[in-house]
């Protein structure tokens, strides 16, 4: 459903991808591993149009998206859930997930995620619903971004750096919602620094050296691999 | 006892011109992050358009409809032709080029009506008087502040009872945000950056019969809109509200109390505010 191809997106001089692919099939949840500095977001950033790849090509659901505005993209049914939460912090909780709902009813809209389906699964959501998206704990934050993401019905969603910052029991409650997220039909796309909570949900993953991907397997494939860990990720 | 309560009228009706002129200017500052210094100019531009208009039709209300519809429509093109395009180079150069636009405007006011005072007069029941607490006080400055009230009420619906006003009310939260979830950005900045621009035109309209139309009237007023927006918080309409009715109070009872620091008093009060709140009144800590 999601096709990068030899993509290169640069910060003012410094080159920052320099040609990465990567192919995401519907419903899974795959995980970009790397290295901090290498470049994990910013190709999250260049599939949402945040910022602009100088060249290659993104194909989302076989129509090319690359160099449009972030909410075309998002209009097309990509979710981005990005790090740090930021959250509208003097918006309530209800109005951040109304904030998600999407104007046009476009290609994604099939999922049924609603406000109310939202507090029916995540109730501690409905619990905060008249608070101040500011003066929530970084658990909550997250659950919040997450879910602000899906109100739009998203069917990809790419989430940076979900676990960061969150102590271990709420890194599993994110993990779990995760999961809950892929059940629904969505199809994953996150960077984790925490490789041991990635793999508990990842059916497939990519590693990041320089500006490249230089792994590509399944979680056996991972395992296995024992120098592309040692060389690439921080353990 | 008379003196304090006809300062107090005077100073609410600076009150309601200075909300006019900064609520726009405060939110496209929190939204888009541009100071921007064209905004008092499209005061400016609003009392000789309605200078101009009134000398053909001599009809006032017409001036209220039409001048800041055109002053909306000049407000979107600015922000389509010149700030989208250097939006990539940075704040710098949005301000520089607002900067820039402000200078040109004022130039052209001078080329066309030329340098020099114009006087507007209002008849009607406008023009009258209305006796308050034994005191005769003009109508039109009463007329002024309950604009500002009814603009502020309109706004503050729209920033809260509707989803246009989530929409407004995330983007000065975080505006890359709100366009990653699927809100149209650019055509929100354009709404918001016009609808500033007519606001700012409809208090030049207004403002016309009671101050002097003259070309340097924009730089009078802004220097006090910028303070209104520091002093209340970058992006926050109550702030604005707040700010400009203690701007407006200070300047009307500086001059009665305190003449000769009258001027200074307002840089005093944002000093004040900015040293124990730095965010402004009421602005968002970042």
């Amino acid at each position: 459903m999601l096709e990068v191809r030899d993509i290169h997106t640069y910060y003012g001089k410094s080159h920052i991808l320099q040609g990465v692919d990567m192919n995401l099939k519907e419903g899974e949840i795959v995980c970009l591993l790397g290295r901090n500095g290498v470049g994990k977001s910013t190709t999250l950033k260049s599939i949402m149009g945040l910022v602009k790849p100088r060249q290659g090509s993104i194909r989302f659901r076989d129509e090319e998206i690359t160099g449009l505005e972030p909410f075309e993209i998002a209009r097309r049914g990509v979710g981005y859930v990005p790090e740090d939460r930021r959250i509208f912090r003097s918006l309530t909780v209800h109005e951040n997930l109304l904030m998600g709902i999407k104007e046009t009813k476009g290609h994604g809209g099939r999922n049924g995620w609603t406000v109310e389906a939202i507090y029916e699964k995540f109730p501690r959501l409905r619990e905060r619903k008249d608070s101040k998206g500011g003066h929530l704990s970084g658990g909550e934050q997250q659950m919040l971004t997450i879910a602000r993401t899906l109100t739009g019905n998203p069917s990809l969603i790419l989430v940076d750096e979900p676990t960061e910052g969150l102590a271990p029991l709420i890194v599993r409650d994110v993990i779990d919602m995760l999961a809950e997220v892929r059940q629904g039909g969505v199809t994953v796309l996150m960077v984790e620094q925490n490789f041991k909570a990635a793999i508990k949900i990842a059916d497939r993953f990519y590693i990041m050296g320089k500006g490249h991907i230089v792994f590509e397997g399944d979680t056996q494939a991972l395992l296995a691999a024992e120098d592309v860990r040692k060389n690439y990720l921080e353990v | 006892m008379n003196e304090y309560l006809v300062f107090f009228l005077h100073g609410l009706a600076y009150a309601g011109l200075l909300f006019l002129i900064s609520s726009g200017l405060t939110l496209v500052f929190g939204m888009m992050n541009v100071l921007n210094f064209a905004h008092a100019t499209m005061y400016m531009l609003g009392a000789y358009f309605s200078y101009t208009l009134l000398q053909y039709t001599d009809n006032f209300w017409l001036s209220v409809v039409v001048c800041p519809l055109l002053l909306f429509v000049i407000g979107a093109l600015i922000e389509r032709v010149f700030l989208r395009r250097v939006h990539v180079y940075g704040h710098l150069h949005e301000l520089l080029i607002t900067f820039g636009l402000a200078y040109v405007i004022t130039e052209g006011v001078k080329w066309i009506w030329g340098n020099y005072p114009l006087a507007m007069t209002i008849g009607g029941l406008l023009g009258e008087t209305v006796e308050i607490l034994g005191t005769a006080y003009p109508v039109y400055r009463i007329f002024i502040f309950l604009c500002a009230v009814l603009v502020g009420v309109i706004m503050a619906l729209i920033l809260y009872k509707t989803r246009l006003g989530i929409i407004l009310r995330a983007a000065v939260n975080d505006s890359e945000m709100v366009n990653a979830l699927g809100v149209n950005v650019p055509r929100v900045f354009t709404g918001v950056f016009a609808f500033g621009a007519a606001l700012s035109g409809f208090a030049g309209v207004i403002a016309g019969p009671l101050l002097t139309t003259y070309p340097g009237m924009a730089n009078d007023i802004l220097i006090d809109a910028f303070v209104v927006i520091v002093v209340g918080g970058f992006g926050s309409l109550g702030g604005a509200v707040v700010a400009s009715l203690l701007i407006g109070e200070l300047q009307s009872f500086g001059v009665l109390l305190f003449p000769r620091l009258s001027v200074a008093l307002v840089y005093l009060l944002m000093a004040a505010v900015l040293i124990i709140k730095p965010s402004g009144l009421f602005g968002e800590e970042q």
